[in-house]
């Protein structure tokens, strides 16, 4: 294998790789630049200056070594157990977490911007909830229209009035962000109930030191391991008055959730109990739980657990997973559950497309992240554009996610498109419309080469004394050729995400 | 602790224990029926097997149909008893994973390497000669694990809950071992040849890895009285009922203590009163009473001290707990 010697000498020029030398390059003989965003390469092939060194450093490794650290990746996610659950099969339920060691690396310019952008966002949705729970000043307004907000069918009737800690809503969130072919970051989803994923971020890091320590020291990547710290701190700012030395804890369904490793994970990381439902007990309005030593009270849960499923008294009565009495408990302000409940009325789908309003709204500001245009089918004009272009548009039904109940055009059949018109007349509230995105892709390692896949961006926002986002998040990467599915359960897989000092 | 945390890591513990015993018991039986002749009486297969059945409980689904070796396969592979070795181990690691963020990430990887040893032998072992080799492997990885959980694990109220139920179910199981062998010793075999004696004394001492220890103390001479002796009150064995009632104590002691302000009279006084009848009473003092009825004493008493556990730790009313607090 031909070692790249960093400098070009046949050109004299800097510029470490171009259109011919790729070839030259037997790691880049199947990188193919197209109409898509890509991270690594400007559209006329040069390379990004983030990118040099990694590229550089991965051109001159040999092909034994860079197995050899792959290899050694996979098996320290194995040992670990760092492993996701596959619902619906009976063996093997654990699954390793697919992995790719190439980083992806954001510049910290284009980090401040997301984070400026990110921190305006939540602090704007959680006015919007404290609002919509209390006042409703943006209904009187009209800036949110009533019918909206009270069908969306996480709007929760019984939060209203109630005063929440601090009036922060939101602690702990995940937005998801796509990158665009203008380069520009733009919000996919805001993902304000149980966001999962950071124990991935946190536990790829730690692999990506041990694998690839000479190439982190190369670069200079901010920490992200203060997480769990500030995660912590987040809830302890959050805790009930009167309550100096509050008993925090990480409430999870249990041990066939799909996350159940995470769980256990940051439960472990900030050295608190993890306990499930049946751990609690709520007596005139306080909650405990059952240790060896007795009843002790809990001041602050951490719940992994949805709305729905958390107290048969209050919602769904069929639940095993939650305790009975925590709704009036929390109520009664005995205990503070982060995130609040009713906090899935702001990521509905809908909602969704007034979020830029509602930005304006409370901030008096311009949104600093775009959201991906949106058509309501509410909106009669809009429904009517969508239904004449069923076929490039992605139809989404607004109360669902993990790509369930959509259709995506270029990709759908007369029959199917026929199915959703009538389902859109139906019921419009139910639908929404976007138009298919060709999102950015960052480099891969992939049969010993590197190609590029699409990646999209999930960091992570905590809210308590101030709104923080760790520099860097989840890289979710679609590993099958051509696809833009990142989910895990579909092929999708993550890779570390470095945001470095230039 | 979390109460449920605490069930959890006393069961895994529990559970392996059982695992252990019941591979030494097939060990250790296989073997000696080698050393018997064909020809003269001796035990018999059916006797000998009928005996570990009774040793290990009766344990359901699981019967004597004429063929050794479908016995120790089933009680080493059987999916459809509880009480075989493959189901005591699986148990044995859904009580840990419950509880992953209270062990050390070494004894998770060692459990799950044993579990994972299991499931493929359960697989691939299918005749008497794989099944012997087998065998010793498990208790290898399982004495593995304790050196792990020992040596990795902080000796906090957790630890001491592992403890706990490793000494509870050993002094259970060496009890009601010592109790199905004191049956046989009222009524053995007809035409017994000679050396049964040294062999089945030696065998029973085997079953609780306790044949070198036994020598030590008392040389090479097999009397049904100083086994049992040696099985039941010797204060250093390990494997000796006296000694897992002492850790037995001394765990549920610490637990106490650590627990803060429960009051425990009761278990206190139910597992002193357990310990002393085990620690201030001679062979003589055994022997000339009722051993039957002093054996199944001890293991009633046993099975009082996990009751008041539970009932006081694990699955106390809540009345009596908001009254205490």
């Amino acid at each position: 294998m031909s070692a790249n010697t960093g400098m070009d000498t046949e050109t004299g020029q800097s510029r470490l790789f171009s259109d011919t030398e790729q070839f030259r390059n037997s790691m880049l003989r199947k990188y193919v630049l197209d109409g898509a965003y890509d991270e690594m390469f400007s559209a006329t092939g040069e390379t990004r200056p983030q990118y040099r060194r990694l590229l550089d450093m991965f051109a001159r490794m040999p092909q034994e070594e860079i197995e050899r650290c792959k290899k050694a990746a996979d098996l320290s996610f194995l040992t670990q157990g760092i492993t996701f659950t596959v619902y619906g099969e009976e063996q093997g339920t654990e699954r390793v977490f697919p992995y790719d060691v190439l980083p992806r690396v954001i510049s910290n310019a284009e980090w401040t911007h997301i984070e400026r952008g990110l921190v305006q966002r939540i602090g704007a949705l959680n006015m919007f909830l404290h609002d919509v729970y209390n006042d409703g000043r943006i209904l009187a307004d009209g800036k949110v229209p009533r019918e909206v907000v009270y069908t969306c069918r996480h709007f929760r009737r019984e939060m209203r009035g109630l005063q929440v800690p601090r009036n922060i809503y939101i602690a702990v969130s995940g937005t998801d962000l796509l990158r665009v072919q203008s380069g520009e970051f733009v919000v996919l989803e805001d993902n304000l109930r149980v966001p999962s994923g950071v124990s991935y971020m946190l536990t790829s890091r730690r692999v990506m030191k041990r694998i690839f320590p000479q190439l982190f020291r190369a670069y200079d990547v901010r920490p992200i391991e203060h997480y769990s710290q500030l995660l912590l701190a987040t809830l302890r700012s959050l805790a009930p008055e009167g309550r100096p030395e509050p008993t925090i804890v990480v409430l999870t369904p249990g041990i066939f959730n799909s996350a159940y490793f995470e769980h256990t994970y940051l439960a472990r990381q900030m050295g608190i109990e993890l306990v499930e439902g049946r751990d609690l007990v709520i007596h005139d309005n306080v909650v405990y739980m059952r240790t060896t030593a007795g009843l002790k009270r809990v001041d602050v849960i951490y719940r992994r657990v949805d709305d729905d499923f958390i107290d048969p008294l209050a919602f769904r009565a069929e639940s095993i997973l939650g305790a009975a009495g925590l709704f009036n408990a929390y109520r009664a302000g005995n205990v503070t559950l982060a995130n609040a409940f009713g906090t899935g009325l702001a990521d509905d789908k809908a909602i969704y497309a007034y979020v830029p309003e509602i930005i304006r709204y409370y901030m008096d500001e311009e949104p600093l992240l775009n959201n991906v245009e949106t058509f309501l089918m509410t909106n009669p004009v809009h429904r009517q554009h969508t239904l004449a272009n069923l076929d490039k548009l992605v139809v989404k039904a607004v109360g669902e996610s993990g790509g369930y109940g959509m259709l995506i055009g270029p990709q759908s059949t007369a029959a199917q498109r026929e199915e959703f018109r009538q389902r859109i007349e139906a019921d419009p509230r139910n639908y929404i419309a976007q138009p298919t995105l060709e999102f950015s892709r960052a480099p891969c390692l992939m049969d010993g080469g590197i190609q590029p896949r699409h990646v999209d961006l999930r960091p992570y926002i905590l809210f308590g004394d101030k709104a923080t986002v760790v520099p860097g998040g989840l890289t979710r990467v679609a590993l099958k050729e051509g696809s833009l599915v990142v989910n895990s359960s579909q092929g999708g897989g993550s890779k570390d995400t470095w945001v470095v000092n230039d | 602790m979390l109460s449920r945390v605490a069930d959890s890591l006393y069961w895994m513990s529990r559970y392996l224990e059982r695992a252990e015993h019941t591979v030494r018991l097939i060990d250790v039986n296989m073997s000696l029926m080698l050393d018997e002749a064909s020809t003269t009486a001796n035990l018999g297969l059916e006797r000998r097997w009928s005996r570990v059945l009774a040793s290990l409980g009766r344990p359901a689904e699981i019967e004597w149909s004429g063929d050794f070796y479908q016995l120790t396969h089933d009680l080493t592979f059987s999916t459809r008893s509880h009480a075989a070795i493959v189901n005591c181990i699986a148990q044995a690691r859904e009580n840990a994973r419950q509880v992953r963020d209270e062990l050390s990430s070494e004894q998770w990887q060692q459990l799950n390497r044993l579990y994972h040893t299991m499931t493929a032998a359960q697989r691939e072992v299918s005749s008497y000669n794989a099944l012997t080799s087998f065998l010793p492997t498990v208790v290898y990885e399982l004495h593995q694990f304790q050196g792990v959980t020992d040596s990795t694990m902080s000796h906090g109220e957790g630890w001491q809950f592992i403890q706990l139920g490793r000494y509870i179910e050993r002094a259970a199981a060496t009890t009601r071992l010592l109790d199905v062998y004191h049956q046989e010793n009222i009524d053995p075999p007809n035409g017994a040849a000679v050396g049964y004696e040294f062999l089945e004394g030696a065998g029973m001492l085997r079953c609780c890895s306790a044949f070198e220890a036994y020598c030590n103390a008392y040389t090479a001479d097999f009397t049904p009285e100083r086994i049992t002796e040696f099985l039941l009150l010797n204060p250093d064995f390990p494997h000796s009922v006296r000694y897992s009632v002492d850790c037995l104590r001394s765990a549920l002691m610490a637990i106490g203590a650590k627990s803060g302000l429960r009051v425990a009279d009761e278990l206190v006084r139910v597992s002193g009163r357990l310990q002393a009848s085990l620690s201030f009473v001679d062979i003589e003092d055994v022997l000339s009473q009722d051993v039957g009825a002093y054996l199944s004493s001890i293991l009633q008493q046993c099975r009082q001290v996990h009751e008041r556990v539970f009932r006081l730790y694990i699955q106390y009313s809540i009345q009596t707990a908001l009254a205490m607090s």
